[in-house]
């Protein structure tokens, strides 16, 4: 009762330390001078549309190399937790898992496709519309979640995921490191022409390096989906 | 007083206590995570609601002017967002884990567990 009764009081503290947020807000009614040089130079400076990916993958890029370091090192350790568990539980072979009913089937049928689909529209077109390479892999992920519901027993190619991610990986730094020699400094998009405002080819190397970065988070996150499911 | 208008921190404190409410008041590990991600998911919207102009729309340049929102926090809780999934992730690993060698994801009894030992 006593540890209910702190608990509460302990809610209701953090709670009163938001109250005057939700009671007197009020929203600026300027940019900040960073964001409002992102929004007015943006789109000169770096050909893109969507200002959050060019804050993104050019302004801030060095801490999107760390983030989709994070993602990975993440992707690392459920391998190393949950890689241990196949040897203990080999003494009595696994029974298959169920296959799902076929109506599941047939839907993932029909919807695998269009997932991965999207998730690759979401990715390269970045730099245009909503969305991006962490977004576009989440989609990904998805498909491949679907892919495992339907059928349990389902295996991905260990080989062509670890290729596929260390390509990208590399490609990612690569990009990055052609940013400095060809360009104003690391991860400059600027290496490639910026093109036409507003075309699929154009932002310079924003467009590639958000296709790696897609890449790179589908095959992480699908291959972590694989851990959870257990071999 | 515009209370009505500042609805979105509302269910930001709402969501907040809920979240805040399961991580210390469960004890099976896989709620509190759900707990976290709640908590989580409300700080992004008050960053996501904290960013927005009065008449702005989402800062995607288009050729008609507009007022854009302020691009950074859709940036860091972009980040955020990943690094979320990237923690819970072995955050249930961890879970899975523990239920291994203890039998159990529940915390009272992981205790007694390693008191029995």
């Amino acid at each position: 009762m006593a540890k209910r009764l702190f608990i509460f009081l302990t809610l209701l503290a953090v709670a009163a330390m938001f109250f005057d947020f939700a009671s007197h807000f009020r929203p600026a009614d300027k940019l900040s001078p960073l964001a409002e040089h992102y929004v007015a130079e943006g789109p000169q400076e770096l050909g893109a549309a969507n200002l959050v990916t060019a804050v993104v993958v050019t302004y801030r890029g060095l801490d999107t190399l760390g983030e989709v370091t994070v993602l990975f090192l993440s992707a690392a350790g459920v391998g190393l937790l949950l890689a241990g568990r196949r040897k203990r539980e080999d003494a009595e072979p696994q029974e298959d898992l169920h296959p799902s009913s076929e109506l599941v089937q047939t839907a993932v049928q029909f919807l695998l496709p269009i997932a991965m689909l999207f998730g690759v529209y979401i990715f390269v077109n970045g730099h245009l519309t909503p969305g991006g390479g962490f977004q576009g892999g989440a989609v990904i992920a998805s498909g491949t979640l679907l892919l495992f519901l339907a059928l349990p027993n389902a295996k991905l190619h260990h080989g062509i995921m670890g290729e596929l991610e260390s390509f990208s990986g590399f490609g990612y730094v690569l990009v990055g490191l052609l940013g400095i020699f060809l360009a104003g400094g690391f991860l400059d998009n600027r290496f490639l022409p910026l093109g036409d405002f507003g075309r699929l080819l154009s932002a310079g190397a924003m467009p590639l390096i958000y296709v790696l970065i897609g890449l790179k988070v589908g095959t992480e996150l699908s291959v972590v989906l694989e851990r959870f499911k257990g071999e | 007083m515009n209370w009505v208008g500042l609805y979105n921190y509302w269910i930001v404190i709402f969501l907040m206590m809920t979240g805040f409410y399961i991580v210390v008041s469960q004890g099976n590990l896989v709620k509190k995570l759900v707990g976290l991600n709640l908590f989580q998911t409300s700080v992004f919207i008050q960053y996501i609601s904290m960013g927005k102009m009065p008449g702005g729309t989402a800062p995607i340049e288009s050729s008609a002017p507009a007022v854009y929102s302020n691009p950074l926090p859709h940036v860091l809780i972009l980040t955020a967002i990943v690094v979320g999934v990237a923690t819970t992730a072995l955050g249930l690993a961890l879970a899975v884990r523990i239920k291994q060698a203890y039998g159990t994801v529940e915390e009272d009894r992981i205790r007694e567990e390693d008191r029995n030992v």
